[in-house]
């Protein structure tokens, strides 16, 4: 090493320092606030579920271990809840995802008026979440609502009854009101994915004689893939945690048809006041997230090293 | 050829009816229970329109309730969420955008990690951290809580829009002997005006309806926002529908309003910049 293997060109140490610097001074005011409002409180949170923390009774709060995660592992109700989480996600995303690409490539088409049905289509959107659960709670009702009449006219009820209070199709109230919210996430995101692909693909195709099914299947899709991925997997966590509509709708009942785990822990904390066994609950919900989430981005990697 | 096109036409404009109906048809029963007398609220529950329309529900709550300070409340939480947020994600995601540097993946992976937590967790810490600093029942700690939830999501929003615009420009500019913050705010800044927009609408309508922590922060009308205050109107003895339904038609309008107005940016800046991930 001697000292005029050093370029020339080096800057002084002061600039380079302040060059590198330069990204961290630009994200540092977000990333203090997202450190001090929410992976502090995380931490204490996570340290709550190893703790005994009732908020009625003083001589809790003691450490115990893994006693939560030992009594979780023999609660049914758990168990049951992480099944509707499953179900309640799965139906959601799927239904969101399926309407919002339908309607995404309807209002990719000029029109006259598009404007305007675009704003109106995307709505709901802005619709506050326990809103709308109220609201669609009264749809569902009978006695102030015209949906269960319209599905007995339609064979799809035997009686128009509220399937709310049903066992076997409550899941389905939040699940529509769910679809109804959250489907402007998914078109407009979609949305934009599709106004972003070059349009003289699609008449090269055409040119060479590609059909319709074919130009959506080649070019469209692939194009559309890394948006897809991306949005279900945000969505896919969200809608997971997202307890509102239920806690509204149904409070999980009837006999806990609908208790998805957000809302469980919900129950947990803020009817029994017992926040560290609702901790221990929201950190196993955590874990089986990132494990998800870390899933779909492999294979999200895997599938862009392909191309 | 001529009219499978039309039939194609056709169908096409049908679906679009079809889902505009789906979309605003349970804000229509809304607006319905909200001009409902009382006295009929149950005897005509499932007629399209009430014989009678009446106004007095809205009347009531403008006038009796503690309804305009929540709604004042929620203005200055949900406006001044947005406009942090916004600064706070445009610096952050243009250092995204444009800057490689060792911490990068970190940052992006605190930010998506973010997105997983069960926010229940959160409240008893958060609302013990808050109370010593006299944060509790105030509207700051409101805004402080919004801001750090919202600024995951929206700084990914403004590094997709960071992303659609050309790095020459700023490039040229900063030859010229502008240094890459002039460079940011004079030029680059202006250009994603549309990104910005769609930024504030997104943050202002989250802020806007949020319930859990508005709920567990705030004890008290003084600095209620109105989703709490809509609460009040179940938690009487009776619950009063009209009344509450008139108080959600009223507390819609503004997030409406802004979503109305900012949606069309939210496609546009997204297009730019292509979420591409």
């Amino acid at each position: 090493m001697t000292y005029a293997a050093h370029p020339p060109a080096t800057k002084p140490f002061r600039k380079r320092f302040a060059d590198a610097a330069e990204p961290y001074l630009y994200s540092a005011p977000a990333l203090i606030l997202i450190v001090a409002v929410m992976l502090v409180p995380l931490v204490l949170g996570i340290s709550y579920a190893f703790r005994d923390i009732q908020l009625l009774n003083p001589f809790s709060g003691g450490f115990i271990g893994l006693d939560h995660f030992r009594a979780l592992g023999q609660d049914q109700a758990f168990f049951r809840a992480l099944r509707n989480t499953l179900w309640w996600t799965g139906a959601s995303v799927f239904l969101q995802f399926v309407f919002g690409l339908i309607l995404a490539l309807l209002l990719d088409k000029p029109f006259a008026g598009r404007g305007l049905a675009q704003a109106l289509c995307f709505l709901p959107w802005a619709v506050p979440s326990f809103l709308a659960g109220l609201n669609w709670a009264w749809l569902f009702n009978p006695v102030i609502g015209p949906l269960p009449h319209w599905m007995y006219a339609f064979g799809i009820l035997d009686a128009p009854n509220n399937i709310l209070s049903d066992p076997q199709l409550a899941m389905w109230g939040p699940i529509i009101a769910n679809v109804w919210w959250g489907i402007p996430f998914f078109a407009i995101t979609l949305l934009a994915a599709l106004q972003a692909i070059p349009r003289d693909l699609y008449e090269a195709a055409s040119i060479d004689g590609a059909g319709p099914v074919q130009r959506f299947v080649s070019i469209t899709l692939p194009f559309l893939a890394p948006t897809i991925a991306i949005t279900i997997l945000l969505r896919t966590v969200w809608i997971s945690n997202f307890a509102d509509l239920i806690v509204v709708m149904t409070n999980g009942g009837p006999a806990d048809r609908t208790q998805i785990v957000a809302s469980y822990i919900f129950t947990q904390a803020f009817k029994r006041l017992d926040f560290g066994y609702a901790s221990a609950i929201a950190l196993v919900l955590l874990v089986l997230l990132l494990v998800y989430s870390l899933l779909i981005v492999l294979l999200r990697q895997t599938l862009l090293n392909k191309d | 050829m001529r009219t499978r096109q039309l039939a194609f036409t056709v169908a096409h404009r049908l679906a679009i009816l079809a889902y505009i109906v789906f979309a605003l048809f349970p804000l229509f029963w809304l607006l319905k229970v909200s001009v409902t007398p009382n006295d009929l609220l149950y005897s005509e529950g499932v007629r399209m329109w009430p014989s009678r329309a009446t106004l007095e529900h809205y009347t009531f709550v403008i006038a009796h309730s503690a309804f305009p300070t929540f709604f004042k409340n929620s203005l200055i939480v949900a406006g001044s969420t947005a406009v942090t947020v916004t600064i706070l994600a445009s610096l952050a995601g243009y250092a995204l955008s444009r800057f490689r540097f060792r911490a990068k993946y970190w940052i992006v992976a605190l930010m998506l990690i973010t997105q997983m937590f069960p926010l229940v967790m959160l409240v008893a810490p958060i609302f013990k951290m808050l109370s010593p600093l006299g944060l509790t029942n105030s509207l700051t700690g409101l805004v402080i809580v919004y801001t750090a939830f919202n600024v995951p999501f929206a700084t990914f929003l403004m590094q997709s829009f960071f992303d659609g615009i050309p790095k020459d420009l700023e490039e040229a500019a900063m030859i010229d002997g502008a240094t890459q913050f002039i460079a940011f705010r004079q030029i680059i800044l202006p250009l994603t005006l549309p990104g910005i927009a769609a930024t504030l609408g997104f943050v202002f309508t989250a802020a806007w309806s949020e319930l859990l922590f508005a709920l567990m922060l705030i004890s008290g009308n003084d600095a209620a926002t109105f989703p709490v205050g809509l609460l009040t109107f179940v938690s009487k003895f009776s619950v009063d529908f009209g009344q509450m339904m008139a108080a959600g038609i009223l507390a819609l309008i503004p997030a409406c309003l802004f979503f109305l107005l900012i949606q069309r940016y939210l496609v546009q800046g997204l297009t730019a910049g292509a979420v591409k991930g």
